[in-house]
């Protein structure tokens, strides 16, 4: 089992014909993910990668081959649009991984998603992977075994470095996830604590957060009332002064709101252990394993 | 992207809304002929740096004639002011914004911020005008009302009457509150801010409603639509090692200590700042090179971070995913040919093609590059090697 896509999800890829999509789109392939079309306008006909048939439209692409999920790598200021094209033709889940996309636009496209069926991951995110079945953006392939671990996390490479932590320790993963570091996007952390918490495969979970917002501390509040299954935390972002924007557009401490000792102390009070520094995540992983007696359960590499 | 309180007023005048008439002033003399030319009996000198608090902080000034307007320009010129969002090390002014004085009845708090939670612009008002809106927030946020706006219809008239009649003003100027809202909502969108604050937005005794202070933020993603906004910005309130390196498409912000980072990925970034810390070392700054690195944009971080004599080492924390150690690890070697090391750069790879990475470091045998197998040591010893380097006496520059 596993959250959101599995190897029986049908992708088609949005913007298929950039340099940065073909890339991961070969990746994603030899990894066995079922990509099924393409779209580019302008480039409806075409086939790319030696068997992916390229379409104008999502909705013409959905037509022909099923797809039923997206992934985005078009340019940010038309990314909001393909965002809604995806929406309207009714997919179950689109992944942008476009960075630098205005926020007024991911205002518009929240609320032209409200009451439709399709979740939303990122933008200005890394994507999300199933261990052995479906890769949707850039997550390197070599670092994930298949386990009982889920992943959630804010940031690219925090994600990365956390995964490679916990498979470095023998602790195999279910699905990751990128949430993306933008203060609009689509699926928060409790919206995926909550899928995970569902998935019989996955036996506990890790949460990369980081200064701006308060979304980790609601995720706190979830966890504490809502699951049995212990988590992990870390925050980036300890040092960070205020109204400094930290390269991602949503790590920004404002308002005196957002800073990482807030975080850290709503998460210590639902009882969740927070990582000392990032280089403890895997370990703080491996002693929580340990003090629920899951750690044997969860050793599978 | 900031601007000067001077531009956020004129673009809110653009809009229609009521701003104090006044001119920006660089010198003294321009100061007395700007407040001449206003002929009012009260002048107001305001510095004009990118952060608040200034009233506190003796940055606004009443004058009372034109020798004053002169004597309060030449005293806050090259004054460095220092408020509760500068920092310890203040900010130099280097612009005043002279106007003219309001006979103020009220004074209250507007504005529109973007929402996380509920995806939407929010409006704030309250009539604990001129007050640090934090503390307002922390000490009475009873006092605080908000509307959230569906962007499909705008702000509706409805939403901007409930929070005028919240707020408390007065029947004669109800309407004048309101279409301020209206207003500065559609400088919001049309100008894709990330704040457009009032603080205070005034009502006078002659029954006008005037910004009488105006702060507008923009949103950098969409910058690419504002050439109009770009061209307000003014470099010099900004660290000249974050311009340098916003030019090179780095994202870096000066943290003011000794032990620098680079690092891939701004959450890596962030953290690394935080391991440095963590083991008693003083970050210097946080510099995410981004996931497509080239060796000239390596060397464009080496040269920055060693542009003065801030700082005593430097940690590259790097976790190839997609980013290929090899390649990070020749950038180096060309960053060091190039711009040359004048202080320990200490090297953790990990990730894609580590091996390679590592050799080519080895092999390289550039001087003052030392490896660290594990980020844990590697944040370690460039805490280690930086007091050494700064107890030697070499500065970043000289050494």
């Amino acid at each position: 089992m596993s959250i959101y896509i599995n190897k029986n999800t049908r992708v088609v890829v949005q913007g298929i014909t950039g340099h940065q999509a073909s890339f991961h789109t070969k990746i994603a392939l030899d990894y066995g993910t079922n990509i099924v079309a393409g779209v580019t306008p302008g480039h409806g006909g075409e086939i790319v990668l030696g068997r992916i048939p390229v379409f104008n439209t999502v909705q013409d692409a959905v037509n022909a081959t099923g797809a039923n999920a997206s992934v985005i790598y078009v340019p940010a200021r038309f990314a909001a649009d393909s965002i809604c094209e995806a929406v309207a033709a009714n997919l179950d889940l689109v992944v942008c991984i476009t960075e630098h996309i205005p926020v007024l636009d991911m205002v518009k496209v929240r609320a032209f998603m409200k009451g439709k069926k399709t979740k939303l991951i990122g933008p200005n995110c890394p994507g999300i992977l199933t261990v052995d079945e479906c890769r949707l953006g850039l997550l390197p392939t070599y670092i994930h075994k298949k386990g009982h671990v889920g992943v959630i996390s804010r940031s690219g490479t925090l994600t990365y470095e956390a995964t490679y932590q916990l498979t470095l320790a023998g602790l195999g993963q279910t699905t990751c996830v990128g949430l993306g570091g933008d203060p609009v996007k689509g699926l928060d952390f409790i919206e995926v604590l909550e899928a995970f918490n569902k998935d019989p495969d996955t036996y506990a979970m890790v949460m990369i957060g980081e200064i701006g917002g308060t979304a980790e501390e609601d995720a706190a509040k979830w966890i504490k009332a809502n699951t049995k299954k212990p988590v992990v935390a870390f925050i980036a972002g300890r040092q960070a002064p205020p109204g400094k924007r930290m390269g991602h557009a949503g790590a920004i401490i404002s308002g005196g709101k957002g800073t990482a000792a807030d975080k850290i102390k709503a998460l210590n009070a639902a009882g969740i252990e927070v990582a000392d520094t990032v280089a403890d995540i895997g370990a703080t992983m491996v002693s929580v394993l340990k003090k629920a007696g899951l750690f044997e359960k969860c050793h599978t590499c | 992207m900031n601007i000067h309180e001077y531009q956020s007023k004129q673009i809110l005048k653009w809009y229609g809304i009521n701003v104090p008439n006044g001119q920006p002033a660089f010198s003294p003399e321009e100061a007395a002929r700007i407040a001449k030319d206003l002929g009012t009996p009260v002048a107001v000198v305001k510095a004009q740096i990118y952060a608040g608090g200034r009233g506190k902080a003796g940055g606004v000034k009443l004058a009372h004639n034109i020798d004053e307007v002169k004597y309060f320009a030449s005293q806050l010129l090259g004054k460095r002011l220092v408020t509760h969002q500068t920092g310890p090390e203040g900010k130099v002014v280097n612009r005043l914004l002279i106007e003219e004085g309001s006979d103020i009845e009220k004074e209250y708090y507007l504005s529109f911020v973007i929402d996380r939670k509920t995806a939407q612009v929010v409006m704030m008002g309250s009539a604990e005008g001129g007050m640090e809106i934090e503390k307002v927030a922390a000490e009475m946020p009873d006092r605080i009302f908000t509307e959230y706006i569906d962007p499909a219809t705008g702000l509706m008239p409805f939403q901007a009457k409930k929070l005028a009649y919240r707020m408390g003003f007065k029947k004669e100027v109800l309407n004048k509150a309101m279409d301020l809202m209206e207003k500065l909502y559609t400088v919001f969108v049309e100008k894709d801010c990330s704040l457009a604050e009032i603080n205070p937005m005034v009502v006078t005794k002659e029954n006008t409603v005037v910004a009488l202070d105006a702060k507008l933020n923009f949103d950098d993603s969409a910058l690419f639509r504002h050439p109009d906004i770009v061209a307000l910005r003014d470099e010099s309130e900004e660290d000249p090692k974050e311009s340098a390196a916003a030019k090179a498409s780095l994202s870096y912000v000066n943290l003011g200590g000794d032990v620098a980072c680079m690092v891939n990925g701004a959450g890596l970034a962030m953290a690394t700042v935080d391991i440095i810390k963590f083991y008693g070392g003083e970050p210097a700054n946080f510099l995410d090179v981004g996931g497509d690195s080239t060796v000239e944009k390596i060397a464009e971080a080496f040269r920055i971070m060693q542009s003065d004599d801030q700082v005593h080492s430097i940690f590259v924390n790097i976790f190839g995913g997609i980013n290929k150690c090899d390649v990070i690890a020749g950038g180096i070697v060309e960053a060091a040919k190039v711009v040359g090391l004048k202080v320990p750069v200490i090297a953790r790879l990990d990730g894609t093609n580590v091996e390679q990475g590592r050799a080519i470091l080895a092999e390289a045998k550039v001087p003052q590059v030392y490896m660290a197998p594990h980020m844990t040591d590697g944040a370690k010893l460039a805490v280690e090697l930086a007091a050494k380097h700064k107890a030697a006496g070499k500065s970043g520059k000289g050494a």
